[in-house]
């Protein structure tokens, strides 16, 4: 059931909180040996909260917009007295002092957060497959990743667990799983959704969003966990617009700008056809599609690669074995470079080692310029693309991913191949443009397929009324994959 | 095509602060100089006189200076692996 409909039975007294929370909470219990898409369930404190909730419900005062609607927060963003991991070992037993702001949105307007979900350590990944905690596994086929790196979230939308996840995207990491597992995920604009206890990764980047079935529903999360938060700097003072009434159902005059160049080599002929038949069903609604050229699309990979790594390196330069997380055991003689080397070299992962490497490398004397400042000079020539086309189309539509989901263990040996994945999605983060991945067929083994909007900045209206139009017409989103 | 030697990828980690074992100097030696070959693709644009873009906000990020509400001490030591507690400071090997 979507988070809309579970808030308007509680809201009724059709359903009450805690019997929504028992539900959701017994669901997570038969599915999680199989998905294994949580660090954590807090099943206490939720059906306290939910028992709170309702009682509050009983004295007649007005309800928050989520009252009583079980959520799932990715284990990058901290919650207050909830350990709060990354899916790192170096966070092994954190816990932290105070809540994201997102947290606290979601709660003030009535959510009740059933678990912390699993990710690539530190968001750096695009299957699940680098958590500290082991792989999550995608409900529509358990050999198969979920994507990543928000696939705790994604998965446990995708099995019904909660209805609403929050993710975190910076070159991909909400909507490629939410492709990949037949959900909508929504990144909006840079800047739109406070980023104030989300562990920083790549912090030009990073934007948190929600992962549902629905469109409508991302619609509702958004509303209440966007606008400006005096806690983060980089957060935008814009005003957000009421997103439930620009669902008008409406899209006739819409102007789709498809990239065919760009869609050409390395795509799945089935997410192809699926993408085709998604424009298709667009048009049909009076939306115009129009031939659009991304010149410097194609170089939004390696570009990526260099800032977002370059950035990484400087970010997680605190985890450092002083204020928080795993300490190496000391040694008598033992110095301070030690404790810091040693503990560092014990508490990250893989992958996370790879791009901190990478990251010191591009910036470091001698490298700067041929690297770095090249790959924020190519972003510039990026964001150029986007402005042009802006001026002629109201959204861009392109395949979230290539292909739908690969085998757990497919291409972990190849850090390439992985990257490789969010072709489609980089771009977004790096011109700061929101985006939304929408659910438009299956593959002939029943792996979902998804397609992607990008819009102007500020304007997640137009892509949450497109999707939703589309999804009014469709009923990908409406299947649950079957559990034998 | 980019060549990184294991020196190289030493000096990488000490500025990295990482101590990294034989095989995972192997491993990011031949790893790293893949990726570099990579992404050395966007050297065939040209971009002279191109700004470089840092973020893509179009305002300060800079705020009054007054004082706000903050964390307690004991919160947050709460998290520090060795602390003096009753100090209220964070423990690390002798410096000096």
């Amino acid at each position: 059931m979507t988070a809309t409909l579970l808030a308007k039975q509680i809201a009724s007294g059709e359903a009450t909180a805690v019997a929504v929370c028992e539900a959701h909470l017994e669901r997570i219990i038969a599915l999680e040996p199989k998905v294994s898409a949580f660090n954590t369930v807090t099943a206490e404190r939720a059906l306290d909260r939910a028992r709170s909730l309702d009682d509050h419900q009983r004295t007649g005062k007005p309800l928050g917009p989520l009252h009583g609607v079980p959520v799932a927060i990715k284990d990058n963003m901290c919650t207050a007295g909830v350990p709060t991991t990354a899916s790192s070992k170096i966070l092994r037993g954190f816990v932290p002092p105070y809540s994201a702001t997102v947290v606290e949105r979601l709660e003030a307007a009535g959510a009740v957060m059933l678990g912390k979900t699993n990710l690539d350590e530190f968001a750096m990944g695009s299957s699940t497959e680098n958590s500290a905690l082991g792989a999550t596994k995608n409900p529509w086929d358990l050999e198969r990743t979920p994507g990543g790196s928000s696939g705790g979230s994604a998965a446990a939308v995708a099995g019904r667990m909660v209805p609403l996840a929050l993710g975190s995207d910076t070159g991909g990491s909400i909507r490629q799983p939410a492709a990949l597992c037949g959900i909508v995920g929504l990144k909006p604009t840079y800047g739109r959704v406070s980023r104030y206890g989300l562990m920083a990764f790549a912090s030009s980047l990073d934007q948190i969003g929600p992962l549902t079935c629905s469109v409508a529903d991302a619609a509702l999360a958004f509303q209440v966990i966007g606008g400006h938060d005096g806690h983060d700097a980089t957060s935008s003072t814009e005003a957000m617009p009421d997103l439930l009434a620009a669902l008008t159902g409406e899209v006739k005059g819409l102007r789709i700008g498809v990239p065919k160049a760009f869609l050409g080599e390395g795509v799945d002929a089935p997410v192809l056809a699926a993408f085709d038949e998604a424009m298709k069903t667009l048009a049909a609604r009076g939306a115009t599609l129009v031939d659009i050229e991304l010149p410097h699309a194609g170089y939004g990979i390696p570009v990526y690669y260099l800032i977002a790594t370059a950035e990484a390196s400087s970010n997680l330069a605190r985890y450092d074995g002083v204020r928080y997380g795993h300490r190496t055991t000391i040694e008598k003689d033992d110095t301070l470079l030690t404790m810091y080397e040693r503990s560092r070299d014990q508490g990250f992962g893989a992958e996370v080692k790879r791009r901190i490497m990478l990251g010191t490398y591009v910036l470091s004397a001698g490298y700067y310029d041929a690297y770095y400042l090249k790959a924020q000079q190519v972003r510039t020539l990026l964001r150029r693309d986007f402005e042009q086309v802006f001026a002629s189309v109201d959204v861009v539509a392109t395949p979230t991913t290539p292909t739908p989901a690969f085998k757990l263990g497919e291409k972990t040996s190849d850090p390439i191949q992985m990257y490789l994945n969010d072709i489609f999605t980089v771009s977004a983060n790096l011109t700061g443009l929101p985006a939304i991945s929408v659910p438009c067929g299956f593959s002939a083994d029943r792996l979902p397929i998804g397609f992607q909007l990008t819009g102007r900045m500020f304007d997640e209206a137009t892509l949450l009324r497109a999707a939703d139009v589309y999804q009014r017409d469709t009923a990908f989103h409406t299947e649950a994959p079957l559990f034998s | 095509m980019s060549t990184l030697t294991q020196k190289d990828v030493k000096r990488i980690a000490e500025l990295a602060r990482l101590e990294l074992t034989a095989d995972e100097l192997d491993l990011f030696t031949r790893q790293l100089g893949g990726i570099l070959t990579y992404v050395e693709q966007i050297n065939s644009l040209d971009t002279t006189g191109v700004p470089p873009t840092s973020h893509v906000l179009n305002r300060p990020v800079d705020r009054d200076d007054v004082l706000q509400p903050s964390l307690s001490r004991e919160d947050l030591l709460g998290n520090a692996p060795d602390a003096a507690r009753e100090a209220g400071l964070f423990k690390v090997p002798r410096v000096l």
